[in-house]
């Protein structure tokens, strides 16, 4: 169980540059997001929303059989469908992959799914070369550190940071200017997907009725990831499902509104399959890991379960006046902002970081922008309420276990145990059997109790065992 | 297979049931198609792609489109792909253009030292200033991917409204072709203090050729 990170939090907020960075950032992408969703520029995203709300939902309300079709599909176009519990068997699958295939290299493009259960790491710990090549991660990676934000994971490294990173990991002159670092990172990362054996991908959504895997991006290094090593594997979560390829009509134009204000990304592949008879390249073989990792068990809440609609656009992030003062390092787990406030306790067990439903002002801003409509500040509220009652349950736990260790204590001291029955003996008064336990002074007279009392009681204790005991010896040996 | 059951069982014991079942008929789905006419298309699609920093040009005819892409390549290195449009534009006659491979090994080696990539578009879309393009035995994902200069003829036919019209005539993208992809734009990336820098791993220049229908049906 964590508690409130309150000094580090105090550091960010003690750090200006930090703040400065985090609130233009997200000031930017939020302006952005505002011009592409105007009512002028675009009459029906409240229709769209909407139409996007309804499919998550009736997706998830069919799941297994979705997700039976799309393995049906991928095998139809010969890929092929692994589904995996949890990280430690994606790893295993992938290193089994990578030694049967004979790799040493593997590429990756940014993918969440893969963060949440730490993929680069296990593989790392192998001895595999894992690259990132999304500009920002691959920053993030060489400064050994985790995503700061959803869709912009470098967003609190300022230039000078990057070309400190830069000089000091890749041995380069020192560059401050974007334009040139850009440029150092194509050179270092193009010569890494030409050698690359194995290309790791998330998946932005899971086309059922395709068998395809949707990629959204704008450099290129998702499809370069897809196109030049021989082997792809794409790692998605169960939720990613969406029923038809029609359905992108509705949920590319929200995703790239909502994460960064660009009416289509520049890049959006829809892949289905290895390479076919005939077509000069792509991958020869093609996987898709199917992660369960928790979310079958968010799945149950019937309420709750609208979290696996999120399809991680970051707008929930960039509106919330909490994220814009914290950033996303001060979040438990790699989902940061309003949605990891809700996904963490579902996912990873509400004991383990009780503080964090609690951490919002519940302003509203997050559900506002939300391009699934989940109702983020609703369920806080229930979340609270379920960390409320768990601890009430803890409390009550431990006055129980209070009252045994008492009563043991007591029992194991015969002495102070007979001058305790000795005292209720006397306060029960001689001759008297009636109602004594209604002239005790205080707690159960009091309250809910008294109520019960007012019709039973107990019979006055006469003498105790021990006295008759040592009475009746007495007499023996006389 | 464990892990496979395992999951659909706890799917389906979440979702309160015990066994597979169809699933419910989907909502409806959602394609809103402008009327829009051909010079209304062309005239988004050129200010999307613009707004971009990508080059849109309208070409009388074929020639025009080729004389277009030799004033751009000056005879340096060009792979073109093997679609019959850039054929029947004269594009694979021009100088230092290459299009037959006898491998794909030797196709992504020209790809990587090439300035310009040349390919056809399965169709373009107005609204976003968007490509799309199916890769076939007429077009390799590279060629569009590698140089730093990716240039697109198509059909002026082949100009769509926007997604929900491509989606309305491929439903299923995956019956045609291993990989679709739809280009907006040069590549780009703003992970740095959020300054937009174009051609981070894909092509940071992107010209769109549309060359109206005189040529198409005379060839």
């Amino acid at each position: 169980m964590t508690a409130l990170p309150r000094e580090q939090i105090r550091q960010t907020l003690a750090d200006a540059r930090l703040q400065a960075a985090i609130y233009a950032a997200t000031g930017r992408l939020m302006e952005h997001r505002r011009q592409v969703v105007a009512p002028e520029v675009l009459p029906d995203y409240q229709e769209l929303r909407e139409q996007a709300r309804r499919i998550k939902e009736h997706t998830l309300e069919n799941l297994d059989a979705y997700l039976e079709q799309f393995e049906a599909r991928v095998r139809a176009r010969g890929g092929q469908v692994i589904w995996a519990k949890d990280g430690a068997e994606v790893a295993d699958f992938l290193l089994e992959l990578a030694r049967r295939s004979q790799a040493r290299l593997l590429v990756k493009s940014k993918s969440m799914t893969t963060e949440e259960i730490g993929l680069r790491e296990r593989l790392e710990a192998h001895h595999f070369e894992v690259v990132e090549t999304d500009l920002g991660e691959y920053i993030i990676q060489l400064a050994h550190e985790r995503p700061y934000h959803i869709v912009a994971p470098a967003l609190h490294k300022t230039r000078e940071e990057v070309g400190e990173i830069f000089s000091q990991r890749l041995g380069v002159e020192r560059e401050n200017a974007p334009e040139r670092q850009t440029k150092i990172a194509r050179a270092v990362l193009r010569q890494k997907f030409l050698a690359a054996d194995i290309g790791i991908t998330g998946a932005n959504f899971l086309v059922a009725d395709s068998g395809a895997v949707v990629l959204v991006e704008n450099e290129g290094n998702a499809r370069l990831t897809t196109s030049a090593p021989r082997i792809h594997v794409a790692v998605a979560g169960i939720e990613k499902l969406i029923p038809r390829a029609q359905d992108l009509a509705v949920f590319l134009k929200l995703l790239g509104r909502s994460a960064t204000g660009q009416p289509l990304t520049v890049y959006t592949s829809v892949l289905s399959g290895p390479r076919r008879e005939g077509e000069w390249d792509g991958p020869e073989q093609f996987y898709v890991v199917l992660l369960d990792n928790g979310r079958s068990r968010v799945l149950a809440d019937r309420d709750k379960r609208q979290t696996l609609y999120c399809i991680r656009c970051g707008a929930c992030l960039n509106h919330c006046p909490v994220y814009r003062r914290i950033g996303g390092h001060n979040y438990p787990w790699v989902y940061s902002g309003p949605i990891g406030k809700i996904a963490s306790p579902q996912f990873q067990g509400l004991t383990q970081d009780p503080w964090l439903p609690f951490a919002s002002s519940l302003c509203g801003a997050c559900a506002e922008v939300c391009p699934v409509k989940i109702e983020i500040p609703r369920l806080l509220l229930e979340l609270r309420a379920e960390v409320v009652k768990t601890q009430a349950r803890e409390k009550q736990r431990r006055a129980e276990r209070w009252a045994f260790k008492l009563w043991a204590w007591v029992m194991c001291r015969p002495r102070v145990y007979e001058a305790l029955s000795l005292a209720a003996g006397l306060l029960a008064g001689e001759g008297d059997s009636q109602g004594w336990l209604r002239r005790l002074p205080g707690l159960l007279n009091a309250g809910p109790l008294r109520a019960w009392m007012d019709y039973r009681d107990l019979p006055a204790p006469g003498r105790s065992f021990r006295a008759l005991w040592r009475a009746r010896t007495a007499r023996v040996r006389e | 297979m464990i892990s496979r059951d395992h999951i659909l069982n706890k799917v389906r014991t979440a979702l309160g049931r015990s066994s597979s079942r169809e699933p419910a008929p989907a909502p409806p789905a959602r394609l809103a198609i402008p009327e829009w006419g051909p010079e209304e298309r062309w005239r988004r699609f050129a200010c999307a792609l613009e707004k971009l920093g990508g080059k849109a040009v309208l070409a009388g005819d074929g020639a025009e489109a080729r004389q277009y892409v030799a004033q751009l390549t000056c005879g340096r290195p060009a792979v073109a792909s093997l679609s019959p449009f850039l054929e029947s534009c004269g594009i694979d006659e021009l100088p230092g253009v290459r299009r037959r491979f006898r491998d794909a090994a030797e196709l992504r080696a020209a790809c990587a030292a090439a300035e310009f990539g040349i390919t056809g578009a399965d169709y373009a879309l107005a609204e976003t200033g968007t490509l799309a393009l199916f890769s076939s035995r007429e077009e390799a994902r590279l060629i569009s991917l590698l140089p730093p200069v990716h240039v697109a003829l198509l059909p002026a036919s082949r100009l769509l409204t926007g997604l929900d019209e491509l989606l309305g005539l491929v439903p299923d993208p995956a019956g045609i072709s291993s990989a679709l992809v739809l280009i907006t734009g040069p590549s780009r990336t703003a992970d740095i203090e959020q300054i937009l820098v174009r051609g981070v791993h894909g092509p940071g220049e992107i010209h769109v050729i549309v060359v109206n229908e005189r040529e198409e049906t005379g060839s």
